[in-house]
């Protein structure tokens, strides 16, 4: 193999797992490294640069940092692999943003002078915050416009409020709103064209996929008890919904069913039943919701596909299911046979579509053949020009962290545009790689790993959560979980780094690795390479990190990322400080961050 | 000394031997050797070949003496019986252990002072007696623990530290212990454990004394240019003529044909010595050629490493003074002090 650039950016972000897996590459690590030291504040501040909501997503996050997370590679003795379990990040997260102090004179400011730019945001939901935030502080004038009369888009609407409590959502919705967006309430875009005529600069548009998918079977229109699951979730949330019969049978087992379920069982919901088509593991809900939807009672039916709704005497009485039998991949079922189950009501909640009515079809804004506008997966640039997409609204339902990048993305584009820059060049990440050695066997991180069991979320009690229906059910961590769970991270971000020409082959790092990660051997291919080592690297979605021919035998040094556990002891007992534990942060451009462009004064 | 223990934490790849035990079931404590360090290295290969001898860690004998060498028993494998000797005196506590019980495998480790100067006698008679046991010496050619003085082993002409060149003749152990009636002589490095490895397997199989010399180089008092025992200095001038390998006796017997330039000998517990290069004319039996050979290298400033020289022939230290088969652990107690009754009787037959 040829020597690893270990100047590419990207080659030890893709060792952080957890940063690396972040859609908006939260430098992870080193925010739990600041709750570990009490620096709450900062420890928010951090996550938001990244983020933009912590409080929210550390609520609410589908967590594409957990699965990630290498601790879920390094099951202690008497664990199996699926024991291991990874640091609760997200739960960390939520810790940073309870915790912090007041942040005001912290938050980016809006300049005195603007620049002159106009933008529009349709919509004001994650990602079109996410442009504002980005974009407020550079001196653009930015108007939103919002269906709803509160902002927040999905996060309002279709997350409970025992999940996510009012006020964590409107503090951090206002650090964007109050650097003086104009925010226009109630006002939904139904023509794009007279917006574009208003003389906008550029037009982002973040309307989410705000069509919940229906489930066209005989009797559907025949009762006004089969609800659209979003469109409920919003109603209940604006209150216009309260009740729900005692029965209550919700299709599909995604995060918007689980919701939904929850939400029932709040409201009057005896019986609930989430029906799903297919057997566990091939379900789209996030494992941690099912398990919370379990425990407040919701039955999670299994192999069962909608066939028709039962309508007596006008009145939906149940629904009638196929019972199916699937093969061991879930691909292909037969029937066995029918079954009908008693309900007061139904929610569907089987997915959403975008759906653009109000964007007229002859303003050089391409649609594709499923009508969807064409958008460029790196510039979120449509066709049009001055016409920017992102969030759900560009490629369909992702999650809120995603549409947070989205928002980050597009305000780089919008900059660029509004500057005459050309939208295909990004802007490249910066990267710093800074020694932690503070003296002999001493760093200036914590190089031992606590081996403890991740923490368990407490949860309300089912009968205080029935009683005080918007109270949130996770009650955070003690201080006692925290300290625990903060000592599990491995610090990935403290990157062992060689430097060839100073090793002597002595074999320290070798004989003191913990996980047998290191190999001096001679050098070949990766296939053959990945075979010769200490322990076998059959993990080859992680790198191997190869080093040049070394001094005195010519051969070379290789390690193996998969489950190092940066505990410096490969840098501690080197003679010749071949290898050192040097932290690595990138910065990943913001629309800010653009140096062709001049900083507001 | 490092910060912080090892973690636990594991490689998924991570193998079991016969026992069901990984490699890191026979570490030990965390070294306190200087980083870099020969020694390490060597502990490293001991807890290689004792876990792929798939040895139980209670049937073995750590034994040391003095000295950086002498802390190593400490690093690995936890689980044994250990016995750190006063200085150069760690051969008496070994034949000492081995009389009460020859069921446990003894491995002995030492450096070029322990086993050089101070204790000098008690290694040379260790390999008169043929005492079952794996002797391991930590060969750096200098004195660590002290700061660096040139040791017993320190070549003529190498330089100490400070450049001040030695000019005292060296004790080769290869060749004193070949003159002496060695039965098994190794050399290695502690940089090559592809070779070290092997050989401390089938030292721990040779039916009795086998002392393996392994050059470890002294990160902080002779790794430097002008030193002959320097990572650097072996490096170039070791000459790995002699490949062994490691063959363990096989469950069953396999007609094998014996490719040309091979030579086999079988050890006494079935296991299998094969040497696949040796220089021409080489025969690791034949202790004149093998000390003839060792010489001209020496001259020549060659550092020749592998297994020297090997006799299954001779008898061990049990044989010779009929011990007990049983460990006397395993004896009854009557048999083991019949009274004293039985020992007036004993005493009266010397009268």
């Amino acid at each position: 193999m040829t020597p690893t650039d270990i100047h590419q950016p990207d080659y030890f972000h893709k060792v952080v797992d957890c940063q690396w897996g972040c859609p908006a590459h939260t430098n992870v690590p080193e925010y739990i490294r600041l709750i570990a030291q009490g620096r709450y504040t900062d420890s928010y501040l951090l996550n938001r640069q990244s983020n933009v909501f912590p409080g929210v997503l550390g609520r609410t996050c589908d967590r594409p940092c957990e699965p990630a997370c290498r601790r879920g590679r390094l099951p202690e003795p008497g664990e199996t692999l699926e024991e291991a379990k990874p640091v609760a990040i997200c739960r960390l997260k939520r810790v940073a943003a309870d915790l912090r102090d007041d942040i005001s004179d912290r938050l980016p400011k809006a300049p005195a002078v603007k620049n002159g730019k106009r933008i529009a945001c349709i919509g004001a939901g994650p990602s079109a915050l996410t442009v504002a935030n980005d974009l407020m502080p550079l001196g653009y004038s930015v108007t939103m416009f919002e269906k709803q009369n509160k902002p927040g888009g999905l996060m309002r609407t279709n997350i409970p409020s025992f999940r996510l409590p009012e006020k964590v959502l409107d503090d951090e919705v206002g650090y964007i709103l109050d650097m003086g967006v104009d925010i226009r309430y109630n006002s939904p875009v139904t023509s794009l064209k007279s917006l574009l005529d208003e003389g906008y600069d550029a037009v982002y548009v973040g309307t989410g996929a705000p069509r919940g998918k229906n489930l066209e079977l005989p009797g559907r229109y025949e009762t006004d008890r089969i609800h659209i699951g979003i469109d409920w979730l919003e109603s209940v949330a604006f209150g216009h919904v309260s009740t729900i019969g005692e029965k209550v049978l919700i299709i599909g087992v995604g995060n918007t069913a689980m919701d939904c379920c929850r939400s029932s069982a709040r409201m009057g919901g005896k019986t609930i039943k989430v029906m799903a088509r297919r057997p566990r593991g091939f379900f789209k809900a996030s494992p941690w919701e099912l398990e919370d939807a379990e425990e407040e009672g919701v039955e999670i039916v299994i192999n069962h596909a909608p066939k028709r709704f039962v309508i007596e005497n006008g009145k939906l009485t149940g629904m009638e299911f196929e019972r199916l039998e699937w093969d061991a991949e879930a691909k292909k079922s037969k029937t066995i046979d029918t079954v009908i189950i008693p309900c007061d009501d139904v929610i569907l909640a089987i997915g959403q579509d975008n759906a653009f009515p109000w964007i007229e079809r002859d303003l050089g804004l391409e649609f594709d053949k499923w009508d969807m506008p064409v958008v460029d997966q790196k510039t979120f640039a449509s066709t049009r020009p001055n016409v920017f997409f992102g969030g759900d609204a560009a490629w369909g339902p992702k999650n809120i962290i995603w549409a947070v990048e989205h928002g980050h993305q597009a305000a780089i584009s919008i900059h660029q545009y509004c500057h005459g820059l050309p939208l295909a060049e990004r802007p490249p990440a910066h990267m710093n790689l800074i020694s932690q050695k503070m003296g002999l066997s001493e760093w200036s991180y914590a190089n031992d790993y606590n081996p403890a069991h991740r923490q368990k979320m407490e949860h309300v009690d089912l009968a205080k959560r029935f009683r005080e229906l918007n109270i949130e059910v996770e009650m955070g961590f003690s201080p006692e979980q925290t300290a625990r769970e903060v000592q599990r991270c491995l610090n990935c971000d403290i990157q062992t780094v060689f430097t060839a020409k100073r090793c002597i082959e002595c074999d320290a790092c070798i004989d003191i690795c913990p996980v047998q990660c290191l190999t001096i051997t001679r050098n070949g291919d990766e296939e053959d390479l990945r075979g010769r080592l200490s322990a076998p690297a059959f993990n080859i979605t992680q790198a191997l990190y190869v080093s040049d021919a070394l001094p005195q035998t010519k051969r070379i040094m290789a390690k193996d990322e998969d489950v190092c556990v940066h505990c410096g002891l490969c840098a501690e007992r080197c003679p010749t400080a071949a290898w050192d534990m040097q932290k690595f942060e990138i910065m990943i451009a913001q629309a800010g961050d653009l140096c062709q462009i001049p900083q507001p004064a | 000394m490092p910060s912080i223990t090892k973690p636990i934490a594991a490689h998924p790849s991570l193998a079991k031997n016969q026992l069901g035990l990984t490699i890191r079931d026979y570490e030990g404590s965390m070294s306190t050797l200087c980083a870099g360090c020969g020694h390490d290295s060597i502990t490293a290969a001991i807890i290689r070949a004792v876990w792929e001898l798939s040895l139980a860690p209670h049937m073995i004998a750590k034994l040391s003496g003095i000295g950086c060498s002498s802390k190593t028993p400490t690093y690995f494998v936890s689980g044994a019986h250990g016995f750190n000797s006063a200085h150069g005196r760690m051969p008496a506590i070994a034949t000492g252990a081995n009389a009460a019980n020859r069921a446990l495998t003894y491995i002995g480790v030492s450096g070029d002072g322990d086993s050089l100067s101070i204790g000098l006698g008690q290694l040379s008679h260790a390999i008169r007696r043929n005492l079952k046991m794996a002797y391991i010496l930590e060969n750096n050619g200098v004195y660590g623990l002290t700061k660096g003085q040139f040791s017993a082993s320190s070549d003529l002409g190498s330089k100490s530290k400070r450049g001040e060149p030695n000019r005292v003749s060296p004790i080769d152990p290869a060749l004193l212990a070949l003159s002496i009636g060695a039965t098994f002589v190794a050399r290695s490095f502690s940089g090559d454990k592809e070779q070290l490895v092997p050989i401390i397997k089938a030292a721990i199989a040779h039916r009795g004394f086998a002392l393996v010399d392994v050059i470890s180089p002294c990160v902080t008092f002779n790794d430097h240019n002008g030193s002959t025992k320097s990572y650097s200095h072996v490096r170039e001038h070791q000459l790995r003529a002699i490949e062994a390998d490691f063959v363990p006796p096989a469950p069953e017997i396999l007609a094998e044909i014996t490719p040309k330039g091979v030579t086999n000998v079988t050890m006494h517990d079935g296991s299998v010595l094969r040497f696949t290069t040796l220089p021409a004319g080489y025969d690791p039996t034949d202790r004149q050629k093998v000390y003839n050979y060792l010489l001209e290298q020496q001259s020549a400033g060659n550092v020749v490493t592998g297994l020297l020289y090997v006799d299954e022939s001779a008898p061990d230290v049990h044989e010779l003074a009929n011990t007990s088969e049983l460990p006397l652990s395993q004896i009854p107690f009557e048999a083991l002090c019949p009274g004293a009754a039985t020992l007036a009787k004993l005493q009266d037959e010397f009268r």
